[in-house]
């Protein structure tokens, strides 16, 4: 057996409320590929945030032992010292600057007061020479695509001497082509004897690039497939560590809900990307939803859930929507606005609350009120009174947990933050509810309450779409679900036939047919 | 009678650290205000002081109410509205003196020019969306420009309005005036109705939240509160009375003042201001037309302009090439020191009307006890950036 390069011990590491990751032990053997696979926020990204330095030593618990020493990263520059080097899944580079100064940005050769800059692109050269680009490091960045990009992030990294590289989603912005360029680089680059870690939601890549494959589920590392033998290791393998959780409980039961005539209907539903009006991001969907009824859709990250939602909600996303809507039966246009959406009594309660959800400097009283404000005030003025009372009421209803509703919504945790969200879209009293990844990033009891509510909408006869990247919640909350890769739908289940493995199965048919 | 249940739970508790902080800006003023009126031997506290002290600052007030609305929407800012003063002036000092077109109509020609600049420089920042500080240094560069310009027709590029003594009436003199020293009566009964005014307000509402069981503050917070806000009020109204009566401009800055009060604590439109400026992007998805915000920000800012360069036109009585200089410097001063976030979304009306009277004081003061104009300027630039660096700081702490 090889020698151990890299074993992380006992690794804990807790976000205030959330555990992000348990015990986690993980070892890497020199000149291997690794494989890092799970779902989001199974805790791949914090855990190599952790090796990296970015989490310093002392916010974790456990250690991280390096070729037989126990480090202690303060900062990235630690651990870049040392030859470990991460390549993140948004790309990092400038692009008004030429190929040769995004390499050596932070790391510049020559003296302090003075970049050598023969030395810089001449030394840059001959990186880019060694992950197979051609062109000068005098281009700049901007003048060359996506896939050449990922590889001057590679160089960028071989320019720092790396001994162990992990790159995080690599091929995730690549096509097929570039995609399989970028894996043989890094057979490649082993064969010289380099160490790499590899974390990829692309299961086919996995299994053609790794030699072990690490599963990680819930903050824990759940096992390790070898992937040296002849045959590669089966995607389906692979999946049953991904997902194979105990699901008792988890979900509370709708019971008794009567699904009614269909609210909702988008057909040939098309979205442009809004920087680049070539690009499609959402490519001829159609779905519909009932009263009642919660209809899930599950895909990746990337795969336009987000940018559909928003195109319905009052296109809030994207240019040269086309496509025909039509609520209860009806057909209609919504002009371009949430006011108007809202008008017909559609909400899309975001994913990212922090980001486009609240308004953190402001209290959980003007939050909730904020998309129905005519509903508490008389001729523009705001009824103080009505709007305490209503957030009041909401607080109740949903349990937020908050000494009063004038509390500003910065200081709540999570999961009650993602209550005031709801509250403030419930208080609109829309028929259609658009719920984006509604759970992301709350811990395991708010969740919990969280489908309750949803479960309360559907009774109540919303119609609830909710979008999820967690296959298990997905599964135990749809009533029926729609399954989205790369801007399609890619398959509809009920929810009674659907199952993890063949959801997956149908996303990584999709991908491969592309 | 049923008795009102008080629920202990409801009631604040007064934080002493949390109240210092809060009321910090007002507790600076106080003994700013002290420390000069030691320093001049009693001058600061003078009636002719607190006659000063509202003739001077009128624009800054008034600029304020404007400049917070900007600010609101994100940090942004008006860098035109001195220059514009100027402009208008110089228009005005046209109308009336040149063309001899009468009061009225010269006011209501002047307002369409604000709003005419407001509509454009409106649709420019939320429309074409170039950054408001670079559409408004245009006005900036320009207007002073032109103002100067037309000002030309006047040999000392300087047009008196000493011939329209009725437009210098709306803005300028004192109501009911009597002579300095002797006790003005409307005055001080202006001061004692405003004074039970506000008494009646703050106990109004508390009767009202305790009925609802809404939180309240401690009993003796709400006195200490009325206590203080009567006694401001009629120590001011008393030393106007005193130095002759309520300066007319006072008028035009009460009801700015308590109408942008108004409307930035009690409309959906003040809150549409806020939530903008907290998350732009929550706000458009929550059905907030941000573009209408941003637009209303600048033409409301342009309408408070021209008012504010009316009352400056009136002050000096004339129309003149230099008038305007800095206000818009000194407007965003008073919202900053007043605890108008720089990065927008939180700030309120009365703060910045504390830090205007601050920055007032602080000028009136350094001017009565004779310190170098220079170094006026200098002190005046310290307090500004230690206003920033506290607010910043105490936020800090908070977390």
């Amino acid at each position: 057996m090889a020698k151990i390069l890299l074993e992380m011990k006992d690794i804990t590491k807790t976000f205030p409320g959330v555990k992000a990751l348990d015990n986690v032990n993980f070892k890497v053997e020199e000149g291997e590929i690794h494989a890092l696979v799970g779902e989001n926020g199974a805790g791949k990204s914090t855990l190599m945030n952790v090796l990296s330095g970015i989490y310093p030593y002392g916010t974790y618990e456990g250690d991280i032992i390096y070729n037989g020493n126990v480090c202690k990263f303060n900062n990235i520059k630690d651990s870049e010292k040392l030859g470990i080097v991460i390549i993140h899944q948004e790309l990092a580079l400038v692009p008004e600057m030429t190929i040769g100064e995004n390499m050596y940005l932070g790391n510049e050769c020559g003296h302090k007061f003075a970049i050598d800059w023969n030395t810089t692109y001449s030394e840059a050269d001959k990186y880019l020479k060694m992950v197979g680009l051609s062109e000068s490091s005098k281009t700049q960045v901007k003048d060359i695509g996506t896939g050449k990009q990922q590889l001057v992030e590679i160089a960028k990294a071989l320019a720092k001497n790396a001994k162990l590289l992990i790159l995080d989603e690599p091929t995730s912005s690549l096509n097929e082509e570039d995609s399989r360029a970028l894996l043989d680089l890094m057979l490649g680059f082993k064969k010289q004897g380099m160490t790499m870690i590899i974390i990829s939601h692309k299961l086919n890549e996995v299994a053609y690039v790794a030699d072990t494959i690490t599963v990680v589920r819930d903050g824990a590392t759940i096992e390790t497939i070898d992937n040296r033998g002849d045959e590669p290791v089966s995607e389906e393998r692979i999946i049953k560590g991904m997902v194979g959780r105990e699901m008792t409980n988890r979900f509370p039961k709708r019971e008794g809900v009567e699904i009614g005539s269909t609210m909702l209907e988008v057909s040939h539903w098309t979205v442009h990307h809004p920087l680049y009006p070539e690009r499609k991001v959402v490519d001829d969907v159609s779905m519909y939803v009932r009263k009642g009824e919660v209809v899930g859709i599950y895909g990746l990250m990337g795969a336009g859930r987000t940018e559909l939602a928003m195109s319905i909600f009052g296109q809030t996303y994207g240019t040269h929507i086309t496509g025909d809507m039509k609520i209860n039966g009806q057909t209609v246009k919504i002009k371009k606005g949430a006011d108007d959406a809202i008008k017909h009594k559609i909400a899309y309660v975001t994913e990212d609350r922090k980001g486009n959800g609240l308004v953190l400097s402001q209290s959980i009283k003007v939050n909730t009120s904020l998309a129905h404000l005519d509903a508490i005030s008389n001729h523009m003025v705001i009824d103080g009174d009505k709007e305490y009372a209503v957030a009041e009421e909401y607080r109740r209803k949903l349990k937020t947990k908050t000494p009063t509703v004038e509390q500003l919504v910065g200081n709540l945790s999570g999961g009650n933050q993602q209550k005031v969200l709801l509250a403030k879209w419930m208080f609109a009293e829309p028929d259609i509810m658009l719920l984006d990844e509604p759970t992301r990033g709350i811990d395991v009891g708010a969740k919990y309450e969280i489908y309750c509510i949803i479960n309360d909408l559907a009774a109540a006869g919303k119609s609830v779409v909710m979008i999820s990247s967690e296959l298990p919640e997905v599964l135990g909350m749809s009533d029926r679900i729609y399954i989205m890769n790369e801007g399609k739908f890619v398959g509809e289940m009920k929810a009674e036939d659907a199952t993890q493995e063949n959801i997956m199965a149908l996303i990584l048919q999709s991908g491969r047919g592309a | 009678m049923e008795k009102t249940v008080v629920n202990q739970s409801n009631i604040r508790k007064a934080d002493p650290v949390s109240l210092l902080k809060k009321n910090a800006m007002l507790i600076i003023l106080v003994l700013v205000y002290i420390f000069f009126t030691a320093m001049t031997g009693g001058r600061m506290f003078r009636p002719n002081s607190f006659a000063a002290l509202i003739n001077q600052n009128a624009y800054v007030y008034i600029l304020g109410c404007g400049m917070l609305m900007c600010m609101l929407t994100g940090g942004n800012i008006d860098l035109s509205c001195g220059a514009f003063v100027c402009l208008i002036g110089a228009m005005g000092g046209m109308m009336m003196v040149y063309w001899g077109m009468g009061t009225a109509l010269s006011i209501v020609a002047l307002l369409a020019i604000g709003i005419a600049y407001g509509c454009a420089l409106g649709a420019i920042i939320a429309y074409v969306r170039v950054p408001p500080w670079i559409a408004t240094l245009a006005g900036y560069l320009a207007f002073r420009g032109l103002g100067t310009a037309i000002l030309g027709v006047s040999s000392t590029n300087s047009i008196s309005f000493n011939n329209n003594q009725d437009f210098l009436s709306i803005f300028s003199g004192t109501l009911f005036r009597t002579p300095e020293g002797q006790m003005n009566w409307p005055c001080l009964i202006v001061g004692i109705v405003a004074a039970a005014m506000v008494v009646l307000l703050i106990f109004r509402n508390r009767t009202v939240r305790l009925k609802k069981g809404y939180e309240v503050d401690e009993l003796k917070m709400d006195v200490a509160k009325s206590v203080l806000g009567a006694a401001v009020i009629l120590l001011m109204m008393y030393k106007l009375a005193l130095s002759g009566g309520i300066p007319t401009v006072l008028v035009w800055v009460g009801l700015v003042v308590l109408f942008y009060s108004f409307i930035t604590s009690k409309t959906t439109i003040g809150r549409h201001f806020y939530v903008v400026g907290g998350n732009i992007e929550a706000a458009r998805l929550s059905g907030v037309n941000t573009k209408r915000i941003m637009f209303i920000a600048y033409l409301n800012m342009a309408i408070l302009t021209t008012i504010a360069a009316m009352t400056t036109m009136t002050r000096f009585t004339a129309a003149n090439a230099d008038a305007g200089k800095n206000f818009e410097m000194d407007a965003i001063s008073a919202c900053v020191v007043g605890g108008v976030s720089a990065s927008g979304g939180a700030g309120t009306v009365l703060g910045m009307v504390i830090g205007a009277t601050l920055i007032g004081v602080i000028n009136l003061g350094m001017f009565q006890v004779n310190l170098d104009a220079n170094y006026q300027r200098v002190v005046k630039g310290f307090v500004l950036l230690a206003a920033v660096v506290f607010d910043i700081l105490s936020k800090k702490k908070q977390r």
